[in-house]
């Protein structure tokens, strides 16, 4: 009953906000679409019991990952409006062309699928509690490789953004040994 | 009363992934085409949170736990190329990138 | 007496090549004199070493050895190897000899020349060029020797390469050589093919055990072919008249005393293949004698004085082939001795009258010059006597050995003989015709021009070969064959051909031979000691056959229209139809071909990432369907 609620209010707020990054023609709009539908999908996994999942979720993605953006967005100027006519022959409709083949794909793998909350074995399994402690667990166990691999990926990312940030054109700096 | 089953899930996943992939391919300004990557990162998470409760295992989330970090990553990267491009070009359209063209 | 050993004989060559080098870098400083003084003096030290070496053999004391200097294809018999012999020192001898006097004349010959001392590097180049063909040890060094030789030839002739005439005629000695060199080649690929080595010592040893009459036969056809080519005989002569386009110190060295007579020293070298082979002797005979005549007559209407030496060396030549041909080996390499003597003599002093006169060639503009310049006068004189064969100057007692050789063979050479005689009684006539034109008469000479005698460096050399060319040929008479007797090592187990025994034939024979020189003297005599109209009756007398003779029976002309110019029509086929047309079209269609398939899917790569991203998610889906489709969706 409570999943029922939320799944159809926080599904159509998700829809809501994905419809909104892709139309509005301010980037800001985007933004703050991409916001919304951010924290819909967050709550979505609160029901699905992700209870970490769902924090990352509005402390990564809706914290630092959007006020990034945004911040982007300021840096290279809010008023640019985008114009929306499409240049690229063709290309508006082989895109909803594909949109319909990968829509209809979808429906056709859900609708021919077995899906429920019963696995074949017959019992309804327990839904998996993603608490920290759990989660936590099983990073730091059977993924703990992954979870380095993760850490270094990372900080090649932060590298090369700072590198990204302090390259010059020898043109515009001349170099002073 | 209908049972929220996780193909219900599995659709909201789908159109939002649609929503995403159109977006990506339509829109000309780096950052939003980016967001609409989000979008579409965002789906496919949601399909592992419900396969996972369904198989009533954690795997489901630790993949979404790995996806998040490299989203993260990503975006850290993709945003300082956007602004170093930005930067010389004053331009945040893909369309105006097209020094490799044939 | 100091012995000197045979291993230090690599200075014979290391000596002049060490000059050629040196003046290669610092000539130009050295500057005039002293950078003719440093190739002089390489040339007289590399001399003085062969003649020390050449001592034992005098005496009687020496053996043949042969002294390797360092391996170079061991595998085949090819090393740095010098082989010392009586007869590569009568050849190291002549070429260091006559070619120090040489030297010494071109100081004052090419005085004032802006390339003084590029062209006594060269020179000396060619000095150690030709002692390398001359002292190798075997058939590969021998033609280093002999392409470096040919090189040196071209460079030579080319000296004054400002002149179209002179780069032209390089070029033509250099191209007409390789047809030679290729049978040179092929001979070299026979030898190594019968005989597994290109060692002197390794062929010769077993060729009379191995060698079948076929290939030995070959052998020599193809060696001929390369001596044919070098030594300027029919049908590949055609070089040697232009080559006088170099300068007359070139002329006498190279293309009269020693290089020319390469293919004579390897015909006599290679003796015991060509023992085995009598057809090819008999070829290198005929060709001799038939070239003989046939430049004789044509050296009859010649009115340039070096084209005339130049038709007459070729001529004598063909009298060396004779003799080697008729397996004279010993006559043939007499006559070369004296030949050096005589036309290096006859050469320099056509260079100290062309000096005189200014440059000029034309005999028609001479005449009288006998007070002007009483040296040249003198020892030029000795030099036509020589040549003419009358006795007892050099070129009598190795011509008449050669027609006594060839008389004494009987059978086909009785022709053979005929024509020497007839030649010889040419060569005198030719001979004389041009020292009386030059010489005697009155004078000729262009307005502005005063003849004088040359320096002392030009007289020096001619009163010494002149002085060579009156005893050179004692050193083998009927009466005392010291020569044959000196070469004896040399062709050990060779057959000799020789004169016939008996002081009578000995007589008639030179008598006759003398008879026909002086028969030719005396017309030429009587023809030219005249005003120059009475000349021209005289020629117009033969008809015709004067006109063929004046240029030469037009064989360059025939040549020309009958290979060069098919060979030019191939090469502009090859270049402009078919490396343009084919080779390059091929090579245009791939790559029009490439550019089309470019142009038709070039549209794909449009730069916009939006459309990649289209079409990576259509290929993603298709890829995606397939899969699905497959594993039964």
């Amino acid at each position: 009953m409570v999943e029922l609620v939320v799944f159809a209010l926080m599904g159509a707020g998700t829809l809501a906000g994905a419809v909104t990054v892709v139309l509005a023609r301010n980037p800001v709009r985007s933004a703050l679409g991409l916001l919304g539908a951010l924290v819909s999908l967050a709550v979505i996994y609160v029901v699905n019991l992700a209870h970490l999942v769902a924090a990352v979720q509005v402390v990564v993605y809706a914290g630092a990952v959007l006020t990034l953006f945004l911040f982007v967005i300021m840096f290279i100027g809010v008023d640019r409006s985008e114009d929306t006519s499409e240049t690229i022959p063709l290309q508006r409709k082989l895109v909803a062309g594909l949109a319909t083949v990968v829509a209809l794909g979808a429906a056709v793998l859900v609708s021919r699928g077995r899906f429920s909350w019963t696995p074949a074995s017959g019992e309804a399994a327990e839904i998996p509690n993603g608490t920290v402690q759990a989660l936590g667990g099983e990073l730091f166990t059977t993924w703990v490789l992954g979870v380095e691999v993760t850490a270094l990926l990372l900080t090649i990312a932060a590298v090369g953004a700072i590198a990204l940030a302090f390259h010059r054109r020898s043109a515009e700096t001349p170099t002073e040994d | 009363m209908p049972v929220v089953t996780p193909g219900w899930y599995m659709t909201l996943a789908a159109v939002l992934f649609v929503l995403g992939m159109t977006g990506v391919l339509i829109r000309r300004n780096a950052l939003v085409m980016f967001m609409c990557v989000e979008l579409m990162l965002n789906a496919v998470n949601l399909t592992f949170v419900a396969a996972g409760r369904a198989a009533g295992v954690l795997d489901g989330q630790v993949a979404v736990f790995f996806v998040l970090v490299v989203a993260a990553a990503e975006v850290v990267v993709g945003l300082a190329i956007i602004v170093a491009i930005f930067r010389r070009r004053e331009t945040a359209s893909v369309d105006e990138l097209a020094a490799l063209r044939g | 007496m100091i012995e000197l050993p045979t291993e230090a004989l690599w200075l014979v060559i290391a000596l002049p090549l060490g000059g050629a080098t040196l003046l290669h870098f610092v000539g130009r400083w050295l500057g005039e004199p002293r950078a003719g003084y440093l190739a002089c003096a390489a040339s007289l030290a590399a001399f003085g070493v062969a003649a020390a070496a050449a001592v034992p053999f005098l005496t009687g004391e020496g053996h043949p050895s042969q002294s390797l200097l360092w391996e170079w294809m061991p595998a085949v018999g090819a090393s740095f190897e010098i082989v010392w012999d009586p007869l590569s020192a009568l050849m190291t001898l002549v070429v260091t000899g006559v070619g120090s006097l040489i030297h010494i004349y071109s100081l004052g010959y090419m005085h004032g020349d802006p390339r003084f001392a590029r062209f006594f590097a060269y020179l000396n180049l060619f000095t150690a060029s030709m002692l390398t063909l001359v002292l190798a040890g075997n058939y590969a060094m021998l033609f280093v020797g002999w392409e470096l030789v040919g090189l040196c030839s071209y460079l030579l002739i080319s000296f004054w390469f400002t002149r179209p005439s002179a780069a032209a005629a390089g070029k033509k000695a250099f191209v007409v050589n390789r047809i030679g060199d290729f049978g040179f080649l092929i001979a070299l690929m026979l030898i190594f093919s019968s005989f597994g080595t290109l060692s002197y010592s390794g062929v010769f040893d077993r060729a009379g055990d191995e060698l079948a009459g076929s290939a030995a036969t070959w052998i020599g056809l193809m060696l001929a072919a390369g001596a044919i080519g070098k030594s300027a005989q029919i049908p590949l002569y055609v070089w040697l008249p232009d080559a006088m386009e170099g300068p007359t110190p070139v002329s006498a060295l190279i293309h009269a005393a020693t290089m020319v007579t390469a293919g004579v020293y390897v015909i006599a070298r290679s003796a015991p293949i060509f023992e085995l082979a009598p057809t090819a002797s008999g070829v290198v005979a005929a060709v001799g004698a038939l070239t003989a005549l046939w430049a004789a007559t044509i050296a009859i209407g010649q009115s340039d004085i070096k084209r005339v030496l130049a038709y007459s060396t070729i001529s004598q030549l063909g009298y060396m082939f004779l003799a080697v041909g008729a397996t004279a080996y010993v006559a043939g390499v007499f006559h070369l001795m004296t030949h050096a003597f005589f036309k290096a003599l006859l050469f320099l002093g056509a260079g100290s009258v062309i000096h005189a006169m200014g440059g000029r060639q034309n005999m028609e503009e001479m005449g009288g010059l006998r007070k002007a310049m009483p040296v040249t006068f003198l020892t030029m004189g000795i030099g036509v006597v020589a040549i003419a064969g009358f006795p007892p100057l050099a070129g009598f007692w190795s011509k008449d050995e050669i027609l006594g050789v060839v008389f004494n063979q009987g059978g086909f050479f009785t022709v053979l003989w005929l024509v020497g005689l007839i030649t010889a009684l040419l060569t005198a006539f030719y001979m004389i015709r041009q020292f009386v034109m030059v010489f005697l008469g009155r004078p000729r000479w262009p307005e502005g021009v005063v003849p004088h005698e040359s320096p002392r460096s030009m007289t020096v050399p001619l009163v010494v070969l002149a002085v060579l060319s009156v005893l050179g040929g004692l050193v083998n008479t009927p009466f005392r064959l010291g020569l044959e007797h000196f070469l004896e090592p040399s062709f050990e187990g060779v057959k000799l051909g020789h004169p016939a025994e008996g002081v009578v034939s000995i007589l008639v024979l030179a008598a006759v031979a003398v008879g026909a020189g002086a028969v030719g003297a005396a017309m030429a005599f009587f023809a030219y000691h005249r005003p120059p109209e009475a000349w021209r009756r005289f020629q117009a007398a033969f008809g015709k056959v004067w006109g063929w003779w004046e240029e030469g029976y037009r064989v360059d002309e025939i040549y020309g229209t009958m290979l060069v110019a098919p060979g030019r029509r191939l090469a502009e086929e090859a270049a402009f139809r078919l490396d343009l047309g084919v080779v390059d079209g091929a090579v245009n269609g791939v790559a029009r071909l490439v550019r089309a398939a470019g142009t038709l899917i070039r549209p794909a790569q449009s730069g916009l990432i939006r459309q990649y991203g289209l079409w990576f998610g259509l290929g993603l889906v298709a890829l995606l369907a397939w899969l699905l489709v497959r594993g039964g969706l």
